[in-house]
């Protein structure tokens, strides 16, 4: 077990390594440069803004440097942002995006779980159907088809919720229920297959010799089986959200990380698009390392090689 | 030699273990005809309602994306003056004329778009081009994925290792923030090659098309190549291939008839679901503004346009989300379809 961890927290780290490290060289393929756009700015000036910033050293020793900085934390100052340290602007905007991740994650594993469950007790029946059309749906429409629909019904139609900006708790519904569409649509599928999987197991059979209750049945027997596999996908949720936002982000105009990392791309803003993809990748790639370790507790069958 | 009245041994001569003539061995093949694989799994796939219906939309969209434009009386770039923003089934003021005094004129369908350009058959070009998109980035995977999953699983050993520690880390590399780096990073060296005699065709498909393409062919074939390992690694171990070989089997021929039958359907009913989730890309990144380039429309482009004018004419935004949502969903139901039928462990 801790040579599978070892071994995994190494290939998390080469992986992060190669991930900056690509970042790194495509963003200076990118033509111009963060201070190219800047009205009334002589080239002297540009030259030792460059200089700051350690811009006119060959990439290779930017590149050591950057680095060498990264690893002793130090993420440098966001070169468009004056006075901001990437840091500070990752910890003001992250939490936001982390927000309504976190609380769509939520919501998709919950009605996803749920709606799984009542489809696999209710086979063939009229609930079963009407959740596996939902599902597919879910699957087949892009987050920001449903961005776009629900900002249409109950934003310009019906007037009820706010289409822009995040002021209080009902700005959040929209973009909360279209993020969280997909991964629960897919959970709900998941749990579904899972749970008729459960149901049809001898262990099932024996339970209700045993004249176990239905409820205890379904939810100690059943459930805690057949729950497993949506463990799996919390990983790859987990990426998608984070992803996932960029476009909810950018449609009903919520300053949160992703609408960040594409100004500074476009920005030419350096340092930022370096410290966002440091910290996304890292994000995801340890969230993915946890949760497989945890499938590993949670499922005393699975053999770690 | 004498042979003993009591002996229960067979009387056998030396001429009785001579080689098996030709007449013999023919004798011992089984003569029914086999119901093969495709057969098998085309019966399965026909008798499958919903993936017959995903199919039929799929040939009806095809045919629409595909052979009508060369019909259709206006062309995508069309710019009608005095036609902008109609709605469905209008005609413009100049329109009407002609067909007061008699003429005839063919409807928008679907109305026209700010700049006055017919939207059925903008709509169209870009189911066309979203189409494409799909069937070439799924093609590139299945050049790269397959080869590399059989290599690995063929070659063994630390080469498998390395070979799959690669696939491990670029697995867990999120795609979406390298894909929006990729398409600004490559824009500028594609721009100048368009420039070179003989790529002129790079400025027609979009430099941020060929970076998703690019994107698609460094990225997304981990998943096929890891699924037709673990399945060549699998086939390789199984009882018929040790009995082929027992047989005497040649290798080639368990290659051919073994190995490629059964990984076949795993490939197709990968390459199927491949197509939406690159269609999904597409549309997610034209809709980011990464996508085709003007006035060529891609369904995500038109999505993202009409998004602007929601309030007024939400039309021009729902008819591309619309189809676009459809092709996902028929090729999803679709290849669901064929993995109950090809895939060999689905068999009831």
């Amino acid at each position: 077990m801790t040579r599978y961890v070892l071994k995994r927290i190494m290939l998390a780290i080469i992986t992060i390594w190669v991930v900056a490290t690509l970042t790194f060289f495509l963003m200076n393929m990118i033509p111009g440069g963060p201070f190219l756009s800047e009205k009334a700015i002589s080239p002297q000036a540009t030259a030792a803004l460059e200089a700051k910033y350690g811009l006119d050293k060959p990439l290779w020793e930017q590149y050591i440097s950057y680095l060498s900085d990264a690893l002793r934390g130090d993420f440098g100052m966001s070169l468009k942002q004056r006075g901001r340290s990437v840091m500070d602007i990752i910890t003001t905007k992250f939490p936001v995006s982390a927000r309504i991740g976190g609380i769509a994650v939520l919501i998709a594993l919950v009605v996803g779980v749920v709606l799984g469950c009542v489809a696999a007790v209710h086979q063939g029946k009229f609930w079963d159907g009407f959740i596996s059309v939902v599902a597919t749906l879910g699957i087949a429409v892009p987050s920001f088809v449903i961005c776009t629909l629900l900002m249409y019904v109950f934003g310009a139609k019906l007037k009820w919720l706010p289409t822009l900006g995040l002021k209080g708790w009902t700005s959040y519904i929209m973009p909360v229920a279209a993020i969280a569409f997909y991964p629960m649509a897919y959970i709900m599928r998941l749990m579904r297959s899972s749970m008729l999987d459960a149901l049809g197991q001898d262990y099932m059979r024996t339970a209700k010799a045993k004249g176990l209750s239905g409820n205890k049945q379904l939810f100690k027997h059943a459930l805690r089986n057949a729950i497993l596999p949506v463990i799996t996908y919390v990983g790859p949720m987990l990426a998608y959200t984070i992803t996932g936002s960029f476009v909810v982000e950018k449609i009903f105009t919520i300053p949160g990380l992703g609408g960040e990392f594409i100004t500074a791309i476009s920005g030419r803003d350096y340092t930022l698009i370096m410290g966002t993809t440091i910290f996304l990748a890292t994000l995801v790639i340890f969230m993915t390392l946890i949760v497989d370790l945890l499938y590993k507790v949670v499922d005393p069958r699975i053999k770690l090689d | 030699m004498l042979k003993n009245p009591l002996s229960f041994q067979l009387g056998l001569s030396p001429e009785d273990f001579l080689p098996a003539t030709e007449e013999e061995k023919a004798s011992q093949v089984v003569m029914r005809e086999s119901v093969s694989f495709w057969k098998d799994g085309l019966r399965r796939l026909a008798k499958n309602k919903v993936a017959m219906v995903s199919l039929g939309v799929i040939v009806v969209i095809m045919i629409f994306a595909f052979v009508v434009p060369h019909f259709y009386p206006y062309s995508y770039d069309l710019q009608m003056k005095g036609a902008n923003n109609l709605a469905p089934m209008q005609y413009s003021a100049a329109e009407q004329a002609i067909i007061d005094a008699g003429g005839s004129v063919f409807p928008h369908i679907f109305g026209t778009d700010s700049m006055g350009r017919d939207y059925a058959i903008r709509v169209m070009v870009g189911t066309q081009i979203s189409l494409l998109v799909g069937l070439i980035a799924t093609a590139i995977i299945l050049l790269i994925g397959p080869l590399y999953g059989a290599v690995a699983a063929f070659a063994g050993g630390w080469v498998d290792l390395f070979m799959m520690r690669i696939v491990d880390i670029i697995y867990t590399i999120p795609d979406v923030l390298l894909i929006i780096l990729l398409s600004f990073a490559l824009k500028a060296p594609l721009d100048t090659l368009a420039t070179m005699p003989g790529f002129g065709w790079i400025q027609t498909v979009g430099t941020s098309m060929i970076s998703i393409f690019i994107v698609f062919a460094l990225l997304y074939w981990v998943g096929m190549a890891r699924m037709i390992r673990s399945q060549v690694l699998s086939i390789k171990q199984s009882d018929y291939v040790t009995a082929a070989r027992a047989l005497g089997v040649k290798s080639g021929t368990i290659i051919r008839k073994h190995l490629m039958t059964n990984c076949i359907g795993t490939l197709i009913v990968c390459a199927t679901l491949q197509i939406p989730s690159a269609i999904f890309t597409e549309s997610f990144l034209s809709f980011l503004g990464m996508g085709v380039a003007v006035p060529l429309p891609s369904l995500g482009s038109l999505a993202s346009a009409g998004l602007n004018g929601i309030y007024s004419y939400p039309y021009l935004l729902f008819i591309p989300a619309a189809v676009i949502s459809l092709i996902i969903l028929s090729f999803n139901l679709f290849g669901d379809g064929l993995r109950d039928a090809f895939d060999p462990k689905m068999k009831k």
